[in-house]
Formats: structure tokens, sequence, C-alpha cells
């Protein structure tokens, strides 16, 4: 595919690496020569200085025959103006811009074809917010993925001693759990996956993937873990985007309090929120986290711009006794360092928010994809199109998909349609998890959960429908 | 030691590549019985299993190109390529010395075009296109090729594709991809070939000729099938076909790209070296003509530009054929033209030198001191074709142009300390390291550099090599920092 990505900062630049590896043929505009430059050296892609939304930049970076554009820049209204241009001047089929003034985001109906002619709109920091509420939520997990608009809940937790199922096979979850049906979609011990199978024995400290239906997460995990309390008490170390947008979204259910280091930011930030407590400092304070009683809160956030400062804050906070810290790495290789250590979730934006993005370009009718474990694994959200003749997955029990080593399909989530006594079409979604004998229908949304990343282009071209159909 | 065993299986591959294109001349010399069948048969194999035993041996050793990787690779890719291709002229030619061998195949994949073998009509005809093809390879560039068709240089396939490309702006890409790029070269490269060929059996070449003169001309190196080059046929069509794919080939083939895929002649006039590489070609062919009919070298004005108009921009392009002994023009003459053949031909074309484009910013370089010394205020940017040139590129150029000198300087002290006049001594390295083929007084377009002793002829052997990977490339190999951990 033909990519052109407007602006080269972070989300640019890791969409970036990301498609270069997926031999797309990518142009990347920006007006810093320097970045570009970085970016080039390492990367096999084009690069172009200019402003992203003049129409001559534009035309150079071969916006005319391009098949989809990215626009990322820090500017909302570059963005919506290069979508605009590649709307009417270059006739680029896919625009997906980032936007991340909530203002734009509330008025849906400026981003018709007739008017900015954006198709999808995403925003990082708005996933990312998401992502972090979800683990306040489910504190004991390292990481929750929702699919199928949030009926199927991928999730990542730690085993750790007291949990039931904790050294035993993994034939023995029914036994444990008659009501609830799930399926451990892989096992990364010591950083490397297993594929399990009936027999396989879940040790302490193993990085256990499941899927279940999101209602039963609670009580799967409870096989995993000791369960926690439920958390009360929050404190987010940095009130710039990322935390202000967390603060709001969750003061409501919890009691939080946000340290922000600049005193006429920290009362902007007083005045848009409501309950939350804003306090003026700086997150690697001890003295201001000791009177602010970090030893008493249930999960500390570090989520300033700044990696160093996140590192240093969470160790501090967890030494001082924050029951769970979190930590807002953009480094890769800081993430890879402290994970799993201290730091009880380091959490790298890029990864967070790049499935958003990867749906868009796969191949076959891809819902959602999710970045998984630095990159290395993704779980997918496919619809299985055509019949039994012309696709190589509907009709066939999932025994007989020819999946490649170290894919997994986890579940399945199937659209009834009934027609009621008034003509009405309701929908039913039915969420099935994967057994060898579970037969895929025709549009059916699989999740498949895939350990290596390399293998993900042969999920794609199973889920494809063979020409002859079309 | 690592970095060997890296660019290992990247060499193997190359070579196995190599190996297939054995086939062309193979074919040739069944279709006419010429005795070298089974020298290129033996060749191919060895080629092959040499190739296959690398690859196979390290290929476990393959991680992604560092700069150094990709340096080391090209330069032995080159190296040991010019050193396979000896492998058919060893076993077909009795009597031949390694030496010589390698200096022939050296100067073809460099598309020098200098040769050691004389009675080249009674060779067979297969190792005359054999020779010739190495033109036409190196012409376009072996890395090049190889990224082209093997997908395996992956990320470092850049450094590489940086390390082998000609001229100072090695960061302009004309696809996202690399790959894409290097194909698209080579397609056209093979249109304009076919073209090429065409035209010259409609002048009146028999096929074989027009074949084998075409890869010596798009690589613009000098090859020819026959000891009087193109005085051979002595005919103005041919030579007016010759003189238009030379000026061609000299062209950027970036341009050329771009123009057939856009359809239209916007790209050409975007060039900026390219008004710069015609003009003063055919500038010098008239000056050059006014000269010689001045001095009377020819009974009228016409001889005169005929003469004038095949071999200068048969030099300046640093192509090297000879349609007459211009060894016995006027001295001016000759060296205006090797004055010519160290920056002419553009940046991205098949010939040698500075290129133009380095000229042309070493010009503005200088008019912009001129300037500074005017108004010591002003803010002069190094503009070229509309685009501000950074100052990073022409700190670059000056360093080149100064190795470019140092090398000349340092090679031609050696050649007249091993006993050489002082005519033939520059004549031949400037010959050499600008890729051009023939040179003055004894290496002259009439003899051959047969008349060079072993030491002399590796000496013109690596200033070929230094030229066709501009210096830097070659140099670095031998600095202490390289091979340094």
């Amino acid at each position: 595919m033909r990519i052109v990505i407007l602006g080269a900062g972070q989300v640019g630049s890791s969409v970036a690496e990301n498609l270069v590896s997926e031999a797309n043929d990518i142009t990347v505009v920006d007006t810093d020569a320097g970045r570009l430059r970085k970016l080039q050296d390492r990367l096999d892609l084009r690069t172009v200085v200019g402003n992203a939304g003049h129409p001559a930049i534009l035309e150079r970076a071969g916006a005319s025959d391009a098949d989809m554009l990215l626009a990322v820049t820090q500017s909302d209204e570059t963005n919506l103006v290069a979508c605009k241009l590649a709307a009417t001047m270059f006739n680029i089929p896919t625009k997906i811009a980032r936007i991340r003034a909530t203002d734009y985001l509330s008025h849906p109906e400026m981003f018709t074809p007739e008017n900015f002619a954006v198709d999808t709109v995403i925003c990082p920091e708005q996933v990312l917010t998401d992502y972090i509420a979800k683990l306040i939520e489910f504190p004991e997990s390292l990481q929750v993925l929702e699919f199928a608009e949030g009926r199927v809940s991928l999730v990542a937790v730690r085993a750790f001693h007291g949990g039931p199922l904790v050294g035993k096979e993994l034939q023995t979850i029914r036994k444990h759990l008659p009501n609830l049906d799930t399926r451990v979609a892989a096992i990364f011990r010591q950083d490397s996956p297993i594929i399990p199978d009936a027999t396989t024995v879940i040790e302490v400290g193993d990085e256990v993937f499941f899927i279940a239906a999101t209602e039963d997460i609670r009580g799967v995990m409870r096989e995993l873990r000791r369960m926690d309390k439920p958390v009360k008490r929050v404190m987010i170390g940095g009130g710039g985007n990322i935390g202000r947008r967390l603060a709001s979204a969750i003061e409501s259910r919890y009691d939080v309090k946000i340290i922000e280091y600049s005193k006429p930011a920290a009362e902007r930030l007083a005045a848009d929120l409501g309950k939350s407590l804003v306090l003026v400092g700086d997150v690697t304070d001890e003295e201001l986290l000791q009177t602010e009683n970090i030893g008493d809160m249930d999960i500390y956030c570090a989520l300033t711009n700044d990696d160093e400062n996140n590192i240093m804050s969470s160790l501090l906070a967890k030494r001082m006794g924050a029951r769970r810290v979190v930590a807002l790495i953009n480094r890769g290789s800081y993430v890879n360092l402290v994970q799993a250590g201290q730091i009880d979730i380091a959490i790298s934006p890029a990864q967070a928010t790049i499935g958003t993005l990867l749906a868009h370009v796969r191949q076959g009718d891809c819902v959602a994809v999710h970045s998984l474990r630095r990159g290395a694994a993704e779980a997918l959200e496919l619809v299985a199109h055509g019949d039994a003749r012309s696709s190589k997955v509907v009709g066939r029990r999932i025994e007989e998909i020819d999946l490649p080593k170290g894919a997994t399909i986890g579940a399945i989530v199937r659209t009834h349609e009934r027609e009621g006594s008034d003509g009405k079409i309701t929908r039913e979604h039915q969420v099935l998890i994967a057994h060898h004998d579970t037969v895929i229908e025709p549009d059916d949304h699989v999740i498949v959960f895939v350990v290596n990343k390399r293998t993900v282009p042969q999920v794609e071209r199973l889920f494809q429908v063979s020409v002859g159909f079309l | 030691m690592t970095a060997l065993l890296t660019v290992f299986p990247h060499l193997g591959l190359i070579a196995m590549v190599m190996s297939l294109s054995h086939l062309l001349p193979l074919g040739v010399s069944i279709g006419h019985d010429d005795g070298a069948t089974q020298a290129f048969v033996i060749s191919m194999i060895v080629n092959f299993s040499v190739g296959c035993a690398m690859w196979l041996g390290t290929r476990h050793y393959k991680r992604d190109l560092t700069p150094r990787d990709g340096i080391l690779l090209v330069v032995l890719a080159w190296c040991g390529g010019a050193a396979f291709a000896t492998l058919p002229l060893l076993l077909a030619i009795p009597g031949l010395t390694f030496t010589d061998a390698y200096f022939e195949t050296m100067s073809g994949l460099t598309t020098t075009g200098s040769t050691v073998l004389s009675d080249l009509d009674l060779l067979a005809p297969s190792l005359n296109f054999w020779r010739c093809l190495l033109v036409w390879l190196g012409g376009m560039g072996l890395i090049v090729l190889a990224v082209a068709i093997l997908p395996l240089l992956g990320v470092g396939g850049r450094q590489i594709f940086k390390a082998e490309t000609p001229g100072p702006m090695k960061d302009a890409k004309m696809t996202p991809r690399i790959t894409e790029t290097a194909k698209g070269l080579w397609v056209v490269y093979g249109l304009i070939s076919a073209a090429c060929a065409i035209a010259y059996y409609l002048a009146g070449m028999t096929w074989f000729d027009a074949v084998v003169h075409m890869f010596s001309t798009m690589g613009l190196g000098g090859f020819s099938s026959h000891d009087a080059s193109y005085g051979y046929w002595d005919s103005v069509a041919i030579e007016v076909v010759a003189i238009t794919f030379m000026l061609i080939a000299s062209i950027n083939f970036g341009s050329h790209f771009l123009a057939m895929r856009s359809k239209s002649l916007v790209p050409y006039r975007a060039d900026p070296e390219l008004a710069w590489c015609l003009g003063i070609m055919i500038g010098s062919c008239v000056g050059i003509a006014l000269y010689l009919d001045w001095m009377g070298i020819y009974p009228d004005f016409l001889s005169s530009l005929r003469y004038a108009s095949f071999n200068v921009v048969s030099i300046a392009s640093t192509t090297g054929f000879a349609s007459t002994d211009y060894n016995l023009w006027p001295i001016f003459a000759p060296m205006w033209m090797l004055f010519l053949c160290s920056f002419a031909s553009c940046s991205g074309s098949t010939g040698g030198g500075i290129k133009m484009i380095r000229a042309q910013l070493l010009y503005i370089q200088v008019y912009r001191e001129f300037v500074k010394l005017l108004h010591p205020t002003a803010a002069v940017p190094a503009k070229l074709g509309g685009q501000v040139m950074e100052n990073k590129v022409i700190f670059s150029v000056l360093a080149f142009l100064f190795i470019y000198i140092a090398s000349i300087v340092a090679m031609t002290l050696v050649m007249m300390a091993s006993g050489l006049d002082d005519l033939t001594s520059f004549s031949a390295i400037v010959a050499s390291i600008n890729n051009t083929g023939p040179g003055l007084h004894k290496v002259g377009p009439a003899t051959t550099y047969a008349v060079l002793s072993d030491f002399q002829t590796w000496v013109c052997t690596f200033a070929m090599l230094l030229g066709r990977l501009e210096l830097f490339t070659v140099l670095i190999v031998f600095t202490p920092v390289f091979w340094r951990k």
C-alpha cells in the first residue's frame, strides 16, 4: 500500500516503523528536516520536508497516487486541512486524522465528506486514557483489551502464588469454573511464548493471556491470583494532556489526587476538573508524596512527558508503599528495562495506540488490532466473509483451519438478526469461546491471537475471500 | 571479523546472481561455436558453487547491515566480482596472466574500457560479449542490481545503495522503497539499451556488434570488439547513434526514470545538471572542431567537426571509444578532453569523474566567497536548481575534491617513480580514476595498456575501483578507524 504519513512525531514515527516492516511504500512529511533524516537513516522510506497542509508538499509526497493518508501532526488544523486537500485535490481513498481538541471531537458532522472529509478520527491520548482507566478498574491485570464493541476482552495477568489454577494443568479450568467459559490464548514464560494445550501447567510468574466475555473476566482472574481490594484512591503524577483526561474520566468513581509542576497549569487544571485534588509540586519530591499519603494509594500513575521522571517517581512511590504503580514510558528500551521489576506496569504510548491505525492498513476485513508485548505479538478481530467455497475459514471447524504456528483463535462473536412481531429487526450478539469443534459461520467476528507478528500476513490471507467469490 | 561474517551470505547471493549472467555469453559461445563454451561452463559452475558455499556456510550470521558492513560489502563485491569474472578469460585465452585479466575485468565492471588485449577482432565472440556485458552490468551497478532482484538486503539495503551511488546527494529517493528505486532504474536502463541496440543495427552494424557496442555505450565503458574501435566502420550514421546514446547515458538515470513515469519532459528541465552537462560537451565539440580546423589537421571543417564531436563526446562522457588517433592532434585538444572527463557526466549516470553536480557546487561555493568578500554581512545560500544545498553537502564535496586531487597526484607520482614518462603516467591515472579508458602517449587510443609493467597495471586497476566507488567507500577500508571495534 502507498501511504503518506504527515508528521514525524512520536505517533508518526512509530506508525512508520510498524508499517515499513509490512512492505508498504511510506512517505513521511514533516517540517523538521533533522527528525526526518534520523527516520530515513533507520527505515526504508521516503521523506519530504515542508508544511503538511500545503498542496505542493502533498503533491511532492506522492499524494496523487497514495492509497492512504495518515495526518498525525501536532496540529489538529493542519491535519484537517490535509484531509480536505487529500479528498478534493488528490482523491485519496482513506484519510485518517489525529484530532485532539475535544471541541472538534464533539462535532462529528464536521468530518463528513462534504466538510473536512476525514474517514477516521483517532485520538491517541484518548486511547491511552482508556487503557489506563481499564487498568485502574482491573488492578490485577497487566493489560485489558476489548473486542467486538466491548463484548469480549483479552486480559493479560501475571500468575501468582495462591491462585487456585496456578500449578495445575489448563484442562482443569473447566472443573474450577463450570459456569464460565474462557480460553487461554498464550502464555509468556520468561519472555518467550508458549503455545498452550490442555496439559500445559501454569507456573508462578507466567504472563497469561486469556479471552473471555467481558462480564466474566473477574471470575477468571480470580483463578490465577489472589484478588486485591478494589481501587479507591488514585494518585496521578503529571497534569498534562493524558493526566488531565484520565482525571476527568475517573474522578467520579475514585478519589483522585493529581500533581502538576507548573502553578498556572495546576490552577487551570483545578478549574477544569471537578472532585479531583490538584497539587502543585514535583512528582519526584519525596516530601510531597509523603505528606499526600502515597503509602495509602491503591494505584499511582506517573504520566508526565518525561520518561526519566516517570520511572524515578514511580519507583519512589512503590518504595513508599503505593500498592501498584504504573509508568508511562516512551522509549522502547526503557520499557523492557523496567517492566516486571519494581514498576508494575510500564506503558508505551506508541504501542498502546498503534493498533487503532494498524486496523485500517491490514488486508481483509479487520475490525481491531491490538499490539501486544512491545509489538512482538498481536491480537486481531477479523470478520469471516464468504461461504464454505470461497473462504478458507467459513464453514470449517477451528481444528480444520490451517492457522500458522503460534496463532490461536480465542473467541467468536456471532450476530443473530431476529425479526420481532412488529417487523423490527433486533440484533443479538453471542460470544462463543473457541473450542476445537466450533464451526465458523459467515460474518462471524473472529478474535485471533498471534504470538509472532511475522505470521500476521498469513492470518490475514486466510480471512481473505478468494477471487472466485467476487 | 564479525563484519566479514555478516557480509559473506550477501556476497554469496551476489556471486550466485553473477553466475546467472554467464548464461548470455554461454549462449553466444554455443551459437558461434567459438571454443570458449567450456570456459564459461566451468566459470559458471565455480561461481555458483562458491557463492552457494558462502551463503550456506555463513547465513546464520546474517543481521541488519550497519554502515560499516555496507561499505565492506560493496568493496568486496566489486573486488570479488572482478576476480570471478576473470575465469572465462583465463581459461579461454592461453598465456593471459591474472594481473592482465583482472585489469581487463575491473576495467569492464568500472566502465573504464581500457584494455590490455590486442587482436580483438580474432578473439572468440563470446569473450568480447562477456567483456562488454561486464561494462553494462557495472554501469548501473552490481549492488543496485542485487537490490533490485534480491529482496535480501532488507533494511541495510539503503546503506549499501548509498555506498555505490555516484553523486553527493545520496539521500534523494525516487520511490519510497529502495527495491522499487533499484528496479525502476534497471527498467529504464534496459529500455534505453534496447533502443540503442536497435539504432546501431539500423545504422549498419551486425546484430552481434550492435548488442556488444550497446553494452559498451550505455555503460559509458568503451570496450569494442574491434581493434580500430569505431574506425572499423568509418560510418557517420553509426557515429551519430553513438554520440546520441553516450549523451543520453551521461544524464542522471533518475531524471530518465521520472520522465518516463510521468511521460513528460518536465523532469529533465528540473534537473540542474543536465543543461550544463550537455552544454559543456556540445560547446566543446564545436570549440575543438574550430581549433582543429584552424590548426589545419583535416582538409575541411565538416570532417573536423565529425572527428571532434565523436572523440570529444566519447572522452568527456568517460566512454573512451575512438574513431581516430587523437594522440596525433595538438596536445591542447586531448588535454581539454581529459579535463572534461573529470567532471562532465551527471550524478546518477553511468559515467565517471567527480560529476557535474560537484563541479557546480564548487563553482557556487567560489561565488559565495566572492559575494562575502564584497558584502561581509550578506546571507548567501548555496542554491542549485532552486533548492538550497546544506553546508554539509558543500563540505563533503570539498573533502571529495581534495581526496580526488590527492589521489591523482599520489598515483601519478607512483607511476613516474616506477619508470614511466610523465605524460603517460598522468594521463593513465586520470583516465583510470575517471573511468574513461584511453590516455595519452604510450596508452593512447591507438595502443593498449599492455605496455605497462605488472605493478603499474595494478596501480591503474586500483585507480579504476577508486573512481567507480567514488573514493571514500574504498579508502575508508584502509583506515584503522574502520577496523577498530
